[in-house]
Protein backbone atom coordinates (compact mmCIF):
# COMPACT_ATOMS: atom_id res chain seq x y z
CA UNK A 1 0.00 0.00 0.00
CA UNK A 2 2.70 2.45 0.98
CA UNK A 3 5.08 1.52 -2.09
CA UNK A 4 1.80 2.04 -4.44
CA UNK A 5 1.28 5.58 -2.93
CA UNK A 6 4.76 6.13 -3.15
CA UNK A 7 4.32 5.37 -7.27
CA UNK A 8 1.24 7.58 -7.54
CA UNK A 9 3.29 10.22 -5.86
CA UNK A 10 5.99 9.54 -7.21
CA UNK A 11 4.56 10.09 -10.97
CA UNK A 12 2.78 13.49 -9.48
CA UNK A 13 6.05 14.75 -8.54
CA UNK A 14 7.68 13.75 -11.58
CA UNK A 15 4.50 15.40 -13.54
CA UNK A 16 4.54 18.86 -11.54
CA UNK A 17 8.74 18.80 -12.15
CA UNK A 18 7.94 18.58 -16.06
CA UNK A 19 5.32 20.90 -15.81
CA UNK A 20 7.73 23.70 -13.82
CA UNK A 21 10.64 22.96 -15.75
CA UNK A 22 8.99 22.64 -19.20
CA UNK A 23 6.25 25.87 -18.81
CA UNK A 24 3.50 23.05 -20.09
CA UNK A 25 0.01 24.51 -20.12
CA UNK A 26 -1.40 21.98 -18.44
CA UNK A 27 -1.50 20.50 -14.75
CA UNK A 28 1.13 18.80 -13.31
CA UNK A 29 -1.41 15.98 -11.74
CA UNK A 30 -2.59 15.18 -15.58
CA UNK A 31 0.83 14.45 -16.85
CA UNK A 32 1.34 12.17 -13.73
CA UNK A 33 -1.75 10.54 -15.24
CA UNK A 34 -0.23 9.74 -18.21
CA UNK A 35 3.16 8.79 -16.88
CA UNK A 36 1.27 5.64 -14.65
CA UNK A 37 -0.17 5.30 -17.88
CA UNK A 38 2.88 4.45 -19.87
CA UNK A 39 4.34 2.33 -16.81
CA UNK A 40 0.81 0.03 -16.67
CA UNK A 41 0.96 -0.58 -20.63
CA UNK A 42 5.22 -0.79 -20.09
CA UNK A 43 4.46 -3.37 -17.72
CA UNK A 44 2.66 -5.35 -20.02
CA UNK A 45 5.28 -5.27 -22.72
CA UNK A 46 8.36 -5.59 -19.76
CA UNK A 47 8.51 -8.24 -17.53
CA UNK A 48 11.03 -6.54 -15.84
CA UNK A 49 9.21 -3.71 -14.70
CA UNK A 50 6.42 -6.42 -13.00
CA UNK A 51 7.93 -5.81 -9.25
CA UNK A 52 6.78 -3.68 -6.21
CA UNK A 53 3.77 -2.10 -6.76
CA UNK A 54 3.04 -2.39 -10.32
CA UNK A 55 2.43 -6.29 -9.66
CA UNK A 56 -0.40 -8.22 -7.99
CA UNK A 57 -2.67 -5.33 -8.18
CA UNK A 58 -0.40 -3.04 -6.02
CA UNK A 59 -1.35 0.07 -7.47
CA UNK A 60 -4.19 -0.75 -9.12
CA UNK A 61 -5.92 -1.67 -5.74
CA UNK A 62 -4.46 2.14 -4.33
CA UNK A 63 -6.29 3.84 -7.43
CA UNK A 64 -9.69 2.08 -6.87
CA UNK A 65 -9.11 3.16 -2.90
CA UNK A 66 -8.65 6.86 -3.86
CA UNK A 67 -11.68 7.09 -6.71
CA UNK A 68 -13.99 5.17 -4.76
CA UNK A 69 -13.98 8.43 -2.29
CA UNK A 70 -12.71 11.26 -4.94
CA UNK A 71 -16.43 12.89 -4.26
CA UNK A 72 -14.68 13.12 -0.52
CA UNK A 73 -11.79 15.52 -1.90
CA UNK A 74 -13.93 18.16 -3.17
CA UNK A 75 -15.42 18.93 0.20
CA UNK A 76 -12.90 21.03 1.21
CA UNK A 77 -12.95 23.24 -1.91
CA UNK A 78 -16.62 22.88 -1.76
CA UNK A 79 -16.51 24.56 2.05
CA UNK A 80 -14.71 27.93 1.01
CA UNK A 81 -17.35 28.34 -1.14
CA UNK A 82 -20.50 28.26 1.48
CA UNK A 83 -18.07 31.21 3.04
CA UNK A 84 -18.21 33.38 -0.22
CA UNK A 85 -21.85 32.87 -0.53
CA UNK A 86 -22.14 37.09 -0.44
CA UNK A 87 -19.95 36.82 -3.97
CA UNK A 88 -23.17 34.78 -5.45
CA UNK A 89 -25.35 36.76 -3.60
CA UNK A 90 -24.02 40.23 -5.14
CA UNK A 91 -25.03 39.08 -8.76
CA UNK A 92 -28.02 37.29 -7.38
CA UNK A 93 -30.23 35.05 -9.54
CA UNK A 94 -28.56 36.03 -12.99
CA UNK A 95 -25.40 34.15 -11.57
CA UNK A 96 -26.32 30.70 -10.77
CA UNK A 97 -29.08 30.91 -13.68
CA UNK A 98 -26.46 31.40 -16.55
CA UNK A 99 -24.45 28.83 -15.06
CA UNK A 100 -27.23 26.23 -14.83
CA UNK A 101 -27.88 27.01 -18.14
CA UNK A 102 -24.47 26.77 -19.53
CA UNK A 103 -24.15 22.90 -17.64
CA UNK A 104 -27.85 22.35 -19.60
CA UNK A 105 -26.38 23.28 -23.02
CA UNK A 106 -22.50 21.89 -22.44
CA UNK A 107 -24.10 18.49 -21.53
CA UNK A 108 -26.48 17.99 -24.33
CA UNK A 109 -24.23 19.38 -27.40
CA UNK A 110 -21.37 16.68 -25.72
CA UNK A 111 -23.28 13.91 -25.76
CA UNK A 112 -25.41 14.43 -28.72
CA UNK A 113 -21.74 15.14 -30.50
CA UNK A 114 -20.39 12.13 -28.93
CA UNK A 115 -23.17 10.24 -29.95
CA UNK A 116 -23.32 11.07 -33.93
CA UNK A 117 -20.07 11.05 -33.85
CA UNK A 118 -19.98 7.31 -32.82
CA UNK A 119 -22.49 6.18 -34.80
CA UNK A 120 -20.90 7.66 -37.63
CA UNK A 121 -17.87 5.80 -37.30
CA UNK A 122 -19.71 2.46 -36.89
CA UNK A 123 -21.66 3.14 -40.17
CA UNK A 124 -18.19 3.98 -41.80
CA UNK A 125 -17.33 0.57 -41.00
CA UNK A 126 -20.47 -1.44 -42.03
CA UNK A 127 -20.07 -3.33 -45.10
CA UNK A 128 -22.48 -1.82 -47.68
CA UNK B 1 -9.74 16.99 33.71
CA UNK B 2 -10.08 20.29 32.18
CA UNK B 3 -12.71 21.93 34.18
CA UNK B 4 -13.18 24.81 31.51
CA UNK B 5 -15.21 22.83 28.87
CA UNK B 6 -14.34 26.90 26.53
CA UNK B 7 -10.72 26.78 27.01
CA UNK B 8 -10.73 22.68 25.72
CA UNK B 9 -12.81 23.69 22.31
CA UNK B 10 -10.28 27.08 22.06
CA UNK B 11 -7.66 24.57 22.16
CA UNK B 12 -9.41 22.06 19.53
CA UNK B 13 -10.61 24.94 17.41
CA UNK B 14 -7.64 25.71 16.49
CA UNK B 15 -5.92 22.06 16.00
CA UNK B 16 -6.29 20.19 12.33
CA UNK B 17 -7.41 16.83 14.14
CA UNK B 18 -10.95 18.54 14.85
CA UNK B 19 -11.67 19.81 11.58
CA UNK B 20 -10.24 16.93 9.97
CA UNK B 21 -12.52 14.72 12.11
CA UNK B 22 -15.69 16.85 11.07
CA UNK B 23 -14.96 16.86 7.49
CA UNK B 24 -14.32 12.97 7.01
CA UNK B 25 -17.53 12.42 9.82
CA UNK B 26 -20.04 14.71 7.59
CA UNK B 27 -18.65 13.35 4.33
CA UNK B 28 -19.51 9.68 6.42
CA UNK B 29 -22.78 10.39 6.86
CA UNK B 30 -23.66 12.26 3.30
CA UNK B 31 -21.93 9.45 1.54
CA UNK B 32 -24.14 6.88 3.58
CA UNK B 33 -27.93 8.34 3.16
CA UNK B 34 -26.50 9.10 -0.70
CA UNK B 35 -25.99 4.97 -0.74
CA UNK B 36 -29.50 4.83 1.32
CA UNK B 37 -31.26 6.50 -1.87
CA UNK B 38 -29.25 4.52 -3.88
CA UNK B 39 -27.31 7.32 -5.17
CA UNK B 40 -30.17 9.33 -5.97
CA UNK B 41 -28.73 12.79 -7.75
CA UNK B 42 -29.92 15.12 -5.03
CA UNK B 43 -28.63 13.18 -2.39
CA UNK B 44 -25.43 14.28 -3.99
CA UNK B 45 -22.58 13.65 -1.05
CA UNK B 46 -20.61 16.92 -2.05
CA UNK B 47 -23.16 19.54 -1.96
CA UNK B 48 -24.76 18.16 1.42
CA UNK B 49 -21.48 18.03 3.27
CA UNK B 50 -20.06 21.18 1.72
CA UNK B 51 -23.26 23.26 3.47
CA UNK B 52 -23.27 21.11 6.72
CA UNK B 53 -19.93 21.96 7.54
CA UNK B 54 -20.18 25.40 6.09
CA UNK B 55 -23.23 25.82 8.30
CA UNK B 56 -20.83 24.42 11.00
CA UNK B 57 -18.25 26.76 10.73
CA UNK B 58 -20.86 29.75 10.71
CA UNK B 59 -22.35 29.10 13.71
CA UNK B 60 -18.85 28.10 15.78
CA UNK B 61 -17.21 31.77 14.00
CA UNK B 62 -14.14 29.66 12.62
CA UNK B 63 -12.04 31.26 9.72
CA UNK B 64 -11.94 29.03 6.88
CA UNK B 65 -8.03 29.26 6.89
CA UNK B 66 -8.32 27.75 10.31
CA UNK B 67 -10.69 25.14 9.01
CA UNK B 68 -8.76 24.35 5.70
CA UNK B 69 -5.63 23.71 8.59
CA UNK B 70 -7.54 20.78 9.08
CA UNK B 71 -9.26 20.03 5.91
CA UNK B 72 -5.87 20.18 3.50
CA UNK B 73 -5.29 16.75 4.05
CA UNK B 74 -8.12 15.57 2.70
CA UNK B 75 -8.04 18.41 -0.50
CA UNK B 76 -4.25 17.27 -0.97
CA UNK B 77 -5.21 14.18 -2.42
CA UNK B 78 -6.54 15.58 -5.65
CA UNK B 79 -3.62 15.59 -7.10
CA UNK B 80 -3.20 11.91 -6.64
CA UNK B 81 -6.43 11.02 -7.67
CA UNK B 82 -5.94 12.72 -10.82
CA UNK B 83 -2.94 10.16 -11.30
CA UNK B 84 -5.19 7.52 -10.25
CA UNK B 85 -7.27 7.60 -13.32
CA UNK B 86 -4.23 6.30 -15.25
CA UNK B 87 -5.73 2.75 -13.62
CA UNK B 88 -9.35 2.44 -14.36
CA UNK B 89 -8.26 4.20 -17.99
CA UNK B 90 -5.60 1.86 -18.47
CA UNK B 91 -8.23 -1.14 -17.85
CA UNK B 92 -10.74 0.24 -20.34
CA UNK B 93 -7.83 0.75 -22.67
CA UNK B 94 -9.68 -1.38 -25.20
CA UNK B 95 -13.24 0.63 -25.03
CA UNK B 96 -11.30 3.85 -24.99
CA UNK B 97 -9.29 3.07 -28.03
CA UNK B 98 -12.36 2.29 -30.09
CA UNK B 99 -13.63 5.92 -29.47
CA UNK B 100 -10.95 7.91 -29.59
CA UNK B 101 -12.37 9.84 -32.66
CA UNK B 102 -15.72 10.37 -30.80
CA UNK B 103 -14.04 11.90 -28.14
CA UNK B 104 -12.40 14.16 -29.97
CA UNK B 105 -15.17 15.51 -31.86
CA UNK B 106 -17.34 15.94 -28.50
CA UNK B 107 -14.18 17.54 -27.15
CA UNK B 108 -14.14 20.09 -29.40
CA UNK B 109 -17.70 20.88 -29.53
CA UNK B 110 -18.05 20.75 -26.17
CA UNK B 111 -15.26 22.94 -24.38
CA UNK B 112 -15.93 25.60 -27.30
CA UNK B 113 -19.85 25.62 -25.56
CA UNK B 114 -19.06 25.27 -21.92
CA UNK B 115 -16.73 28.70 -22.85
CA UNK B 116 -18.92 30.26 -25.19
CA UNK B 117 -22.20 29.11 -23.68
CA UNK B 118 -21.59 30.71 -20.23
CA UNK B 119 -20.06 34.05 -21.92
CA UNK B 120 -22.98 34.71 -24.26
CA UNK B 121 -25.74 33.48 -21.85
CA UNK B 122 -23.61 35.93 -19.01
CA UNK B 123 -23.62 38.78 -21.41
CA UNK B 124 -27.38 38.58 -22.11
CA UNK B 125 -28.11 38.72 -18.63
CA UNK B 126 -26.61 41.96 -18.54
CA UNK B 127 -23.55 40.82 -15.93
CA UNK B 128 -20.70 43.38 -15.44
CA UNK B 129 -17.71 42.50 -17.37
CA UNK B 130 -15.38 41.50 -14.58
CA UNK B 131 -18.07 38.59 -13.42
CA UNK B 132 -18.42 37.21 -17.42
CA UNK B 133 -14.44 36.93 -17.41
CA UNK B 134 -14.49 34.69 -13.76
CA UNK B 135 -17.15 32.96 -15.06
CA UNK B 136 -15.47 31.46 -18.13
CA UNK B 137 -13.55 29.13 -17.14
CA UNK B 138 -16.29 27.27 -14.92
CA UNK B 139 -16.10 24.08 -16.58
CA UNK B 140 -12.72 22.95 -16.16
CA UNK B 141 -11.50 21.32 -12.45
CA UNK B 142 -10.27 24.27 -9.79
CA UNK B 143 -6.98 24.71 -10.23
CA UNK B 144 -6.44 25.39 -13.28
CA UNK B 145 -10.18 27.65 -13.35
CA UNK B 146 -8.29 30.03 -11.48
CA UNK B 147 -4.80 30.17 -13.08
CA UNK B 148 -6.94 31.20 -15.99
CA UNK B 149 -9.06 34.00 -13.78
CA UNK B 150 -5.80 35.07 -12.86
CA UNK B 151 -4.46 35.60 -16.07
CA UNK B 152 -7.28 37.70 -17.67
CA UNK B 153 -7.08 39.70 -14.52
CA UNK B 154 -10.32 38.31 -13.32
CA UNK B 155 -11.51 37.22 -9.64
CA UNK B 156 -10.11 34.00 -8.98
CA UNK B 157 -11.77 33.18 -6.04
CA UNK B 158 -15.39 33.92 -7.79
CA UNK B 159 -14.13 31.73 -10.70
CA UNK B 160 -13.71 29.46 -7.52
CA UNK B 161 -17.09 29.59 -6.30
CA UNK B 162 -18.39 29.50 -10.33
CA UNK B 163 -16.57 26.00 -10.76
CA UNK B 164 -17.37 24.47 -7.71
CA UNK B 165 -21.53 25.57 -8.26
CA UNK B 166 -20.89 24.36 -11.85
CA UNK B 167 -19.37 20.92 -11.01
CA UNK B 168 -22.58 20.49 -8.27
CA UNK B 169 -25.25 21.36 -11.35
CA UNK B 170 -23.57 19.07 -13.27
CA UNK B 171 -23.15 15.94 -11.28
CA UNK B 172 -27.09 16.52 -9.61
CA UNK B 173 -28.50 17.33 -13.72
CA UNK B 174 -26.41 14.61 -15.43
CA UNK B 175 -28.40 11.63 -14.34
CA UNK B 176 -31.98 12.68 -14.85
CA UNK B 177 -31.05 14.46 -18.30
CA UNK B 178 -29.36 11.58 -19.60
CA UNK B 179 -32.50 8.97 -18.59
CA UNK B 180 -35.18 11.66 -19.87
CA UNK B 181 -33.27 11.86 -23.40
CA UNK B 182 -33.21 7.64 -23.11
CA UNK B 183 -29.32 8.07 -23.82
CA UNK B 184 -28.07 4.47 -22.76
CA UNK B 185 -24.18 4.71 -23.58
CA UNK B 186 -22.49 5.44 -20.91
CA UNK B 187 -19.16 6.31 -22.66
CA UNK B 188 -21.20 9.72 -23.76
CA UNK B 189 -22.81 10.22 -20.63
CA UNK B 190 -19.43 10.37 -19.43
CA UNK B 191 -17.85 11.94 -21.81
CA UNK B 192 -20.74 14.97 -21.11
CA UNK B 193 -20.06 15.24 -17.87
CA UNK B 194 -16.58 15.27 -17.89
CA UNK B 195 -16.68 18.48 -20.08
CA UNK B 196 -19.37 20.48 -18.15
CA UNK B 197 -18.71 19.49 -14.66
CA UNK B 198 -14.95 18.42 -14.19
CA UNK B 199 -14.45 16.37 -11.42
CA UNK B 200 -17.30 16.59 -9.38
CA UNK B 201 -19.19 15.58 -12.41
CA UNK B 202 -16.44 12.76 -12.79
CA UNK B 203 -17.10 11.75 -8.82
CA UNK B 204 -20.44 11.55 -9.65
CA UNK B 205 -19.53 9.28 -12.84
CA UNK B 206 -17.93 6.91 -10.72
CA UNK B 207 -20.54 6.68 -8.69
CA UNK B 208 -23.28 5.59 -11.35
CA UNK B 209 -20.78 3.35 -13.83
CA UNK B 210 -17.19 2.96 -13.95
CA UNK B 211 -17.30 3.48 -17.82
CA UNK B 212 -18.59 6.51 -17.38
CA UNK B 213 -16.17 7.25 -14.72
CA UNK B 214 -13.01 6.62 -17.17
CA UNK B 215 -15.15 8.45 -20.02
CA UNK B 216 -15.65 11.42 -17.60
CA UNK B 217 -11.89 11.31 -16.48
CA UNK B 218 -10.78 11.67 -19.81
CA UNK B 219 -12.86 14.56 -20.66
CA UNK B 220 -11.69 16.64 -18.02
CA UNK B 221 -7.99 16.20 -18.30
CA UNK B 222 -8.61 17.13 -22.35
CA UNK B 223 -10.88 19.80 -21.17
CA UNK B 224 -8.66 21.08 -18.52
CA UNK B 225 -6.11 21.51 -22.06
CA UNK B 226 -8.18 23.09 -24.69
CA UNK B 227 -10.05 25.31 -22.20
CA UNK B 228 -6.84 27.02 -21.79
CA UNK B 229 -6.23 28.21 -24.57
CA UNK B 230 -9.83 29.05 -25.62
CA UNK B 231 -10.86 31.05 -22.52
CA UNK B 232 -8.40 33.67 -23.95
CA UNK B 233 -9.58 33.31 -27.49
CA UNK B 234 -13.42 33.38 -26.42
CA UNK B 235 -12.49 36.72 -24.63
CA UNK B 236 -11.58 38.71 -27.04
CA UNK B 237 -14.18 37.51 -29.77
CA UNK B 238 -16.93 37.15 -27.44
CA UNK B 239 -16.75 40.19 -24.61
CA UNK B 240 -17.47 43.83 -25.72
Amino acid sequence: MIASLSLILLCQLAGEVLVRGLGLPMPGPVIGLMLLLLLLLARDRFAALARGPLQGEGVEAASRVLLANLSLLFVPAGVGVVQKLDLVAEHGIAFLGVLALSVLVTLLVTVATFLVASRLMMGGRKPP
Amino acid sequence: MNDNPFSLWVYLSQSPLLWLTVTLLVYAIADAVSLRTHRHPLANPVLHSMWIIGAFLLLTGTSYTTYFGGAQFVHFLLGPATVALAVPLYENRKVVASAILPMLVALATGSVTAVASVVLLAEAAGLPRAVILSMAPKSVTAGVAMGISESLHADPSLTAVAVILTGIMGAITVTPLMNRMGITDFRARGFAVGIAAHGIGTARAFQVDEVAGVFAGIAMSLNALVTSFLVPLAVTLLVR
